[in-house]
């Protein structure tokens, strides 16, 4: 089953938005707020619609709004991929 | 705050310079360029321009984004924007204030842009129509804009006084600088100024093509001759150059160094078959209380066209008298900038009234018999006190603007 992990969360933040260079991307950022690591909504959005061309798949853009960190934000994206792989 | 007749008043001078343009980047780079006088124009690298009828252009030497942008600004932002914040960060380092301890709302960024992000705009539209909408950035939502430059330095600077753009081609940089003296006069402290344009892309040179106005001429040397009997149009060229203009007494307080004053300025717009950068001329003069005789050096606009040419040198002659002042246009060397040219242009006439040396007009050899303007030509011109300069553009669709420098005393 497809599943996405921080570490590829980030490498897309990376690639899609770009990195601040007071953030640590690599530490333990499970639960900071993309806000504190230099991503607002548009990097966000930028980054969304990377994983929804990658795995054609579509959020919900209220719920995925909602997240506020990577927990919270993967739990979406990981949800989702498994309720396609049930299908 | 107290006396609004004396901060009508205010003086607003020159105390930073950033530039980012053919022949140099960087401040010292561009200037000592500028006064070698030799073309900085050539084949276009930024794409391949082969099949156009026009295959020159001026464009910014040596820039490596990553040095100039943070990471997180390069998903987000156009060349023009890029280069804009290299010169915007030489320019408030160059003037030496320290923006963070200034009143929240005293500094503020008003620029000039005539294309916005083009090549940014180019790129999203060919993902669009071959890719489809899922493929378009997020970033096109401002990357494009007019505004991007103005935005993102006023992000990076910290800068949340009233902001502003102006699009006006050519005239850009010397209206942004306009209404960066009318926020002045308004209680502001200190505006980041200038202008900045690049659209050295496909799409960008079809659109420079369609304004017909553009050299066919292959050769540097002779591609872009303004006031000569053998001009034939104009180089296109990116870049240009961001200021920092700031209230007299503050940078006086703070014991900056100044440039010079932004003593007068004037916008006309030409009347049917009428030009007017005449008179945008004589009313920028009588705004700084001068008279023709005051001018000591004139950075005319240049345009590279025979008629153009005549008309500008007309206005100069009926001004100033044939022959009356030296004028000069280093845009010969870098090619015509849109808004970023006339900013260049504020910018090496401030370094012209520092230095006291008028720098040349690379390529045209001597005025057209029609053009009776004293070009300087060749070399720089030294010897004669400079005290104040007249900078003239021309915006294409009909926009005149003149600002009147004075030196700092």
């Amino acid at each position: 089953m497809e599943r996405l992990e921080l570490s590829d969360l980030v490498t897309l933040l990376r690639e899609c938005a770009g990195e601040e260079e007071w953030t640590d991307l690599d530490g333990d950022i499970l639960d900071t707020p993309f806000l504190d690591l230099g991503y607002d909504s548009l990097a966000i959005l930028q980054t969304t619609g990377r994983i929804e061309r990658d795995h054609t798949i579509t959020f919900d853009e209220e719920a995925i709004d909602a997240a506020e960190t990577p927990r919270q934000y993967l739990q979406l994206v990981n949800e989702l991929l498994a309720a396609r792989a049930v299908v | 705050m107290s006396g609004t007749v004396s901060v009508a008043r205010a003086t607003a001078v020159f105390t930073g310079i950033g530039i980012a343009a053919p022949g140099g980047l960087g401040t010292a780079t561009w200037w000592a360029a500028a006064l070698r006088g030799r073309t900085a124009v050539g084949a276009v690298t930024r794409f391949d321009a082969s099949g156009y009828p026009v295959r020159l252009a001026g464009e910014v030497p040596g820039f490596t984004d990553e040095e100039h942008v943070p990471g997180r600004l390069l998903p987000q932002t156009d060349r023009v924007t890029r280069l804009a914040l290299a010169m915007a960060k030489e320019a408030v380092d160059d003037c030496g204030a320290d923006l963070d301890a200034l009143p929240e709302y005293a500094a503020s960024v008003v620029t000039a842009s005539s294309a916005g992000g083009f090549e940014f705009g180019q790129r999203e539209l060919q993902a669009l129509w071959h890719q489809g909408s899922k493929h378009v950035s997020a970033y096109q939502a401002f990357a494009w804009f007019n505004a991007a430059n103005t935005g993102q330095l006023s992000i990076r600077h910290g800068t949340r006084g009233a902001s502003g753009v102006l699009v006006s081609e050519q005239a850009g940089g010397l209206d942004a600088a306009a209404q960066a003296r009318r926020q002045i006069r308004k209680g502001s402290r200190l505006v980041v100024t200038g202008g900045a344009d690049s659209a050295l892309c496909p799409w960008g040179w079809t659109a420079h093509l369609a304004d017909g106005l553009l050299s066919t001429v292959d050769d540097p040397q002779r591609a872009y001759l303004p006031f000569a009997a053998d001009a034939g149009g104009h180089v296109a060229g990116e870049g240009g150059a961001m200021l920092v203009l700031e209230d007299a007494d503050s940078a006086r307080e703070r014991g900056a160094t100044v440039y010079g004053s932004l003593a007068g300025y004037a916008a006309t717009f030409d009347g049917g078959t009428t030009p007017r950068l005449g008179d945008a001329a004589r009313l920028a003069l009588a705004d700084a209380g001068a008279q023709p005789g005051d001018v000591d050096v004139v950075f005319a606009d240049a345009a590279g066209q025979r008629a153009a040419d005549r008309a500008e040198a007309a206005a100069l002659a009926a001004l100033f008298g044939p022959y009356g002042v030296p004028v000069t246009a280093p845009k010969a060397m870098t090619g015509r900038l849109l808004a970023g040219g006339s900013a260049l242009d504020l910018a090496a006439a401030l370094l012209a009234l520092r230095d006291q040396v008028i720098p040349p007009t690379p390529g045209t050899g001597q005025p057209a018999a029609d053009c009776p303007v004293d070009l300087v030509t060749g070399a720089p011109r030294r010897g004669a006190p400079l005290r104040c300069a007249l900078v003239l553009a021309r915006g294409r669709g009909g926009f005149n603007s003149a600002v009147v420098l004075r030196a700092a005393p």
